[in-house]
């Protein structure tokens, strides 16, 4: 039992990254209907600028509360993916914008590789490893509790909050699900339709690059390859939760999460990736919508 | 009437690819007037009404409003001019409350008259009120219509346009469109481009009216005038009237 429940905490933690990424899949998937498969390498990308800020701090600065620390490395990540990710938007998706559907998803994988290359030959091919920024554990009952973990978690939950208020109260959140639904009647309305869909790529670059930072403060290590698995893993989370759905993104990362790491402690760790690749095919098959995924239909 | 002109449209020609849905066509509304543009179905009115908000824009001629060439402009920064309009299939955003419709309306002002207006919506189409946390897309099709003119009047519009405003609805209710139209533009000056397929009811209603046939202009003059011309008589009226 006290072994379940270290794994589903693991679970947890490694889900909410995913669910971070997620977002962005889905945003982006829900205001302009295309897959940006480059997001995985924005988190990649959010990952090594929060390396590099922290090593700035160390080495310049000779350090900092880890508090401080952290919070640098969030802030620095989260504008420079943001930047990314909205000219990447501009150069490489808004002029395919009216073309066929399939163009704007092999630029995706072009700007996917281009992104890591740019990082293996900037950054060097190797693991980079970070020191071990918060080491404290909590033994409760047989149960540990990193304080990485708890920092994760926190920092998820108050993310997808702010967001959550951002996308169902605000009126840029109101202009986006506009946007999504009708772009046509949403311009006859006054609302800049490419200024809103560049805001939507800001946002889930900005959650990606959260995403990023963590994970790298969870593993202790991060390399140019490793957009590749953690994105398509949230990418098969948001197609879980229904492509399209913001809390179907969330809870979708938090399955694979859960599956990955229930996987691994009763099954063979080797092939906790087929799993949820297993699972990709299964509600590709099944449940092409996804668990809150609207059915394509829907259109009045 | 003297009154200056405040939309112009001239020697427009829109296309979709090769196909040309306007060839050449002139219209000018005058501040404070109803116009209407009736035709056949196909015949190209609401093209008329989405090339005038710039999409798609006008590959030839130029449109004008308020004194400033709008041909080239972005569709959102036309809107921003106080040009709303109800389009054609409605629009309604389905997967949004009506308030959270009427709130887009409202977005040129950032909100700021948006309790006062709502208020006035809701005392025109009691209706809303009464639906107004339901998506729109589960609304009727005539509450969806007066939730697409509702929407388009909370923009504080200098020009409203409205495609097809009664279809749809009960004659009753678009008995009562028609008549919050008439009340507006009377009591607040409004200035009103209506596209109508209830030809009899828009052209009693309007100053002046257009006729529109295969993407040209074929007649135009008051709504009296034409009215009374046996050729759109015959042509769009004949058992149409009641």
């Amino acid at each position: 039992m006290e072994y379940f429940i270290q794994q589903l905490i693991n679970g947890l933690t490694l889900g909410s990254i995913y669910g971070l990424i997620a977002i962005g899949y889905t945003m982006v998937y829900g205001i302009i209907g295309m897959i940006n498969f480059a997001h995985g390498d924005i988190f990649m990308l959010g990952g090594f600028a929060g390396l590099i800020v922290y090593l700035l701090i160390m080495t310049v600065f000779g350090g900092a509360p880890i508090a401080v620390a952290l919070l640098c490395m969030l802030i620095v990540a989260m504008v420079t993916t943001s930047l990314w990710n909205w000219s990447i938007e501009r150069v490489a998706y808004r002029p395919l914008r009216g073309s066929f559907r399939l163009a704007p998803l092999i630029t995706a994988i072009g700007v996917s590789i281009a992104l890591s290359n740019f990082i293996q030959v900037t950054q060097g091919p190797r693991n980079k490893p970070i020191p071990q920024m918060v080491n404290s554990v909590y033994t409760i009952q047989g149960i540990s509790i990193s304080l990485k973990q708890i920092v994760i978690v926190v920092i998820t939950v108050a993310l997808l909050a702010a967001f959550w208020y951002i996308v169902e109260k605000t009126p840029l959140g109101r202009a986006q699900r506009a946007t999504e639904q009708d772009r046509k009647m949403a311009a006859l309305l006054g609302i800049d339709v490419d200024r809103t869909i560049s805001i939507t790529f800001v946002m889930g670059a900005a959650l990606a690059a959260v995403a990023g930072t963590m994970f790298l403060m969870y593993y202790g290590v991060i390399v140019f390859t490793d957009g590749f698995v953690p994105g398509v893993k949230a990418f098969t989370a948001a197609v879980l939760g229904g492509i399209g759905s913001l809390p179907g993104a969330v809870i979708g990362g938090l399955l694979i999460g859960l599956i990955e790491s229930l996987w691994s402690a009763y099954f063979t760790i080797a092939y906790k990736d087929v799993a949820t690749f297993a699972i990709l095919a299964f509600v590709l098959i099944f449940k092409p919508s996804g668990l809150l995924g609207r059915p394509e239909v829907e259109k009045v | 009437m003297t009154a200056e002109t405040l939309l112009k449209v001239e020697g427009v020609e829109t296309f979709y690819g090769n196909i040309r849905a306007l060839a050449g066509v002139d219209v000018e509304v005058k501040k404070g007037e109803i116009v209407s543009l009736i035709g056949a179905n196909g015949a190209g009115k609401s093209t008329l009404m989405m090339t005038i908000c710039g999409s798609p824009q006008a590959r030839v001629g130029t449109v004008t409003f308020d004194g400033q060439d709008i041909t080239r402009m972005p569709t959102h920064e036309i809107a921003r001019l106080r040009i709303a309009q109800s389009p054609e299939g409605r629009r309604i955003f389905p997967r949004m409350t009506v308030y959270e419709n009427l709130q887009m309306g409202a977005s040129l002002d950032n909100q700021k008259f948006f309790n006062e207006d709502v208020e006035k919506m809701f005392a025109l189409f009691p209706r809303l009120k009464e639906r107004q946390f339901q998506r729109g897309g589960t609304l009727s099709g005539g509450e969806q219509q007066m939730l697409a003119i509702a929407r388009a009047l909370m923009a504080r519009p200098k020009l409203l346009m409205l495609d097809e405003p009664s279809l749809g609805l009960a004659p009753l209710v678009s008995k009562q469109i028609f008549a919050a139209i008439k009340l507006l533009n009377e009591t607040q000056g409004l200035t009103v481009f209506l596209v109508e397929q209830n030809a009899f009811a828009a052209l009693k209603l309007s100053h002046r009216a257009y006729v529109l046939v295969n993407g040209s202009i074929t007649m135009s003059g008051s709504g009296a005038e034409l009215l009374a011309n046996p050729e759109v008589r015959a042509a769009y009226l004949e058992g149409g009237a009641h």
